[in-house]
């Protein structure tokens, strides 16, 4: 007997039942949907969280002067020593997991252009801060690579601060007054947004020794580090550290990590991961419970054809093939509904959501399809097994 | 040939044992038309299951053309039910989604016959019957009697050497059950074996033989001519 006799025989079987065909087949099909659907949420979710991540700069260290105990509490313990940029360089130069190495300064003062002026964050920094931030221009350029202790009076403007000072005048290449010192626009910041808590969108960016000079700094405000890969950040971590401890005779930095906000995001995304993957399993097996009350609805109801069946010569195997058939059709044409549904659920959200880069992973989708085809004989497999069992008398007897 | 030695069945119902057959020892041959007759509960169906390999006696042995099978695995007692024995059933069986032709195909399907000759199988079955205007109809759309028919068409289509039916007129009004019995007749006078079940006098009376049941054992066997005999009895029984 070919496999598509079988086929054939298992579909007009179902067709011959089409309300309970067509609720079984609901069954899976929601359930795919279901997976299809959830599984494009929870990757959307991860993507946005991936994207807002790799914005932010990764596998950073951020250098603070003065000790505290628990690091992420920016407390000072006693008076430390300075910051300098001489550690900065110190760190690029001795310790080989460091990638980039960018010394901040920090200030808040007013930026004017003619009569406009504006109070924003003043950051002072080295061309390696455009890299481990992740910053892109909207025009000009960023600092020059030359200019680590020279001090040149050029200014990097932020989207937002070029707006409210320019409008729509060209910004590069004209002179601002930041605190009253008289630089040149080099460049302006692409719309960035928030990140770690500094507006990149109101901000003035200069020569980290310009920034030091201008406001009379001493130490730097924070060391950034970035580290080759997050599989490096560890050993980062402590050869920094033991350096500057080193270079001050005592423990008057702290070494922190984005490791904790990481993990924790990784936490979340994992537990996700997992809700969606238990919700799924339970929206699949339910269907798969559906399949089997329908089969073994299906079985009783067909005993007499079954016991025909027996007496007809035909075989243990084929009556089970050919009842599994049937639990396969079912859930297979469901798994492909329930895939094309939720498949325009997904389409309809993301067009309502834009910003949730909703999709459903190609793993779920190969898993639903083939969770459902499975789920559907696994459970068509205890009535089927029934079928086959039946002692024909019986069955033709219809007892 | 059919050879029955000392066929016993008993069933188990709680705890009380029912003996359907006792001791039932007959031999038919190929091409004979035996009718088998008995009061309700005598052992006909029970005897005609075992013969038709749906059963298995508890103790005996049964040679179908010289083989035993009672050593037969399932397997192999599928495959003699697929090619030596056609069943006719007294409500008929046919599957109601399937039209007739599809219906007389199954047996075909299951069998591994390929399309081409299945179709042409089909055809001649049911023209056989007097059916083959009715080809594409469901079996709602066809009378008892029709219906029947068509089920003699499913039982005879793989071309067994016996064919088996279970009161096959029981639901049939006097007319298409006598359209039926003419069919049987003509199947048998091709050689087919012919082994019914009955209690309607008439159809016996087509047998070369009766083989009477009572209360599982065999009480009697005479010519099918001889059926008056029969009658007698069984009335003498029902005033006991
Ligand atoms: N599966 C079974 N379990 C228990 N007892 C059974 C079973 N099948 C048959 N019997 C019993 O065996 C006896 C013979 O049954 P059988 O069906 O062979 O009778 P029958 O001669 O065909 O009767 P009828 O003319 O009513 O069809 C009866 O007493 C019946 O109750
Ligand atoms: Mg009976």
């Amino acid at each position: 007997m070919k496999v598509s006799e079988v086929f054939k025989f298992a579909a007009k079987s179902l067709t011959g039942h089409r309300l309970r065909t067509g609720l079984s087949l609901l069954g899976v099909t929601i359930g795919v949907a279901a997976v299809v659907m959830l599984t494009a949420l929870g990757e959307g979710a991860r993507l946005y969280v991936v994207e807002q991540f790799a914005s932010l700069g990764t596998n950073l260290l951020i250098v603070l002067p003065g000790y505290t105990e628990t690091s992420g509490t920016f407390g000072y313990g006693g008076v430390p020593n300075d910051l300098t940029l001489d550690d900065a360089q110190a760190i690029a130069r001795l310790v080989p997991a460091a990638r980039r190495v960018a010394p901040i300064s920090m200030a808040n003062d007013e930026v004017a252009f003619h009569e406009r002026r504006r109070q924003v964050a003043v950051l002072g920094t080295t061309p390696e801060y455009q890299e481990a931030r992740q910053l892109d221009m909207a025009r000009g350029e960023f600092l020059p690579a030359d200019d680590v202790d020279r001090g040149s009076p050029v200014v990097i403007l932020g989207a937002k601060t070029s707006k409210e000072l320019f409008g729509s005048v060209e910004p590069v290449g004209k002179i601002v007054r930041v605190a009253g010192w008289r630089m040149r626009v080099i460049g302006v910041l692409a719309k960035q947004g928030t990140k770690m808590g500094l507006d990149f969108d109101d901000i003035a960016i200069v020569p980290v020794a310009t920034a030091m000079q201008l406001f009379n700094q001493t130490s730097l405000f924070r060391i950034l580090v970035q580290a080759h890969a997050y599989s490096d950040l560890d050993i980062a971590k402590t050869e920094v550290r033991q350096l500057l401890i080193e270079r001050h005779d005592e423990e008057d930095i702290t070494v922190i990590t984005q490791d904790a906000v990481l993990s924790t995001f990784n936490a979340v995304l994992g537990a996700l991961t997992l809700a969606v993957g238990a919700i799924a399993a339970i929206s699949l097996s339910v269907a798969g419970i559906g399949i089997m009350n329908v089969m073994l609805v299906s079985v009783s109801e067909r005993t007499q054809e079954i016991g025909l069946l027996k007496a007809l010569g035909v075989a243990r195997r084929q009556i089970l093939a050919a009842f599994l058939t049937e639990a396969a059709l079912i859930s297979s044409a469901g798994g492909l509904l329930g895939l094309v549904l939720g498949w325009l659920a997904v389409r309809l959200l993301v067009r309502l959501y834009p910003v949730l880069p909703a999709s459903p992973p190609i793993w779920a989708v190969v898993a639903a399809l083939v969770i459902s085809v499975g789920v559907g004989v696994t459970f068509g497999l205890l009535p089927a097994r029934r079928a086959t069992r039946l002692d024909p008398i019986a069955a033709l007897a219809g007892r | 040939m059919i050879k029955l030695e000392g066929i016993t069945r008993t069933f188990q119902v709680g705890d009380q044992p029912v003996h359907a057959l006792v001791d039932v020892t007959e031999t038919i041959a190929e091409g004979e038309h035996v009718a088998i007759m008995g009061p309700s509960g005598s052992g006909k169906s029970t005897l005609l299951n075992i013969v038709g390999c749906l059963d298995r006696p508890t103790s005996g042995s049964y040679h179908l053309n010289g083989r035993d099978v009672g050593v037969l695995e399932e397997a192999e007692l599928t495959n003699v039910r697929r090619h030596e024995i056609g069943f006719v059933f007294q409500f008929f069986h046919l599957i109601p989604r399937l039209t007739a032709a599809e219906n007389v195909e199954l047996p075909m399907i299951f069998a591994g016959i390929p399309r081409a000759e299945r179709r042409q199988r089909v055809t001649t079955s049911l023209e056989a019957v007097g059916l083959a205007a009715r080809i594409g109809h469901h079996p709602d759309q066809l009378s008892g009697g029709e219906r029947q028919r068509v089920a003699l068409a499913r039982a005879t289509v793989m071309q067994p050497q016996i064919l088996l039916a279970d009161e096959p007129t029981g639901n049939l009004d006097s007319q298409s059950g006598r359209a039926v019995l003419d069919l049987l007749d003509q199947m048998n006078d091709a050689g087919l074996t012919l082994i019914v079940v009955t209690h309607d006098p008439k159809v016996a009376h087509r047998a070369d033989r009766i083989v009477v049941l009572v209360d599982g054992g065999i009480e009697r066997r005479v010519r099918g001519d001889q059926i008056g005999e029969i009658l007698a009895m069984l009335a003498e029984e029902d005033e006991d």
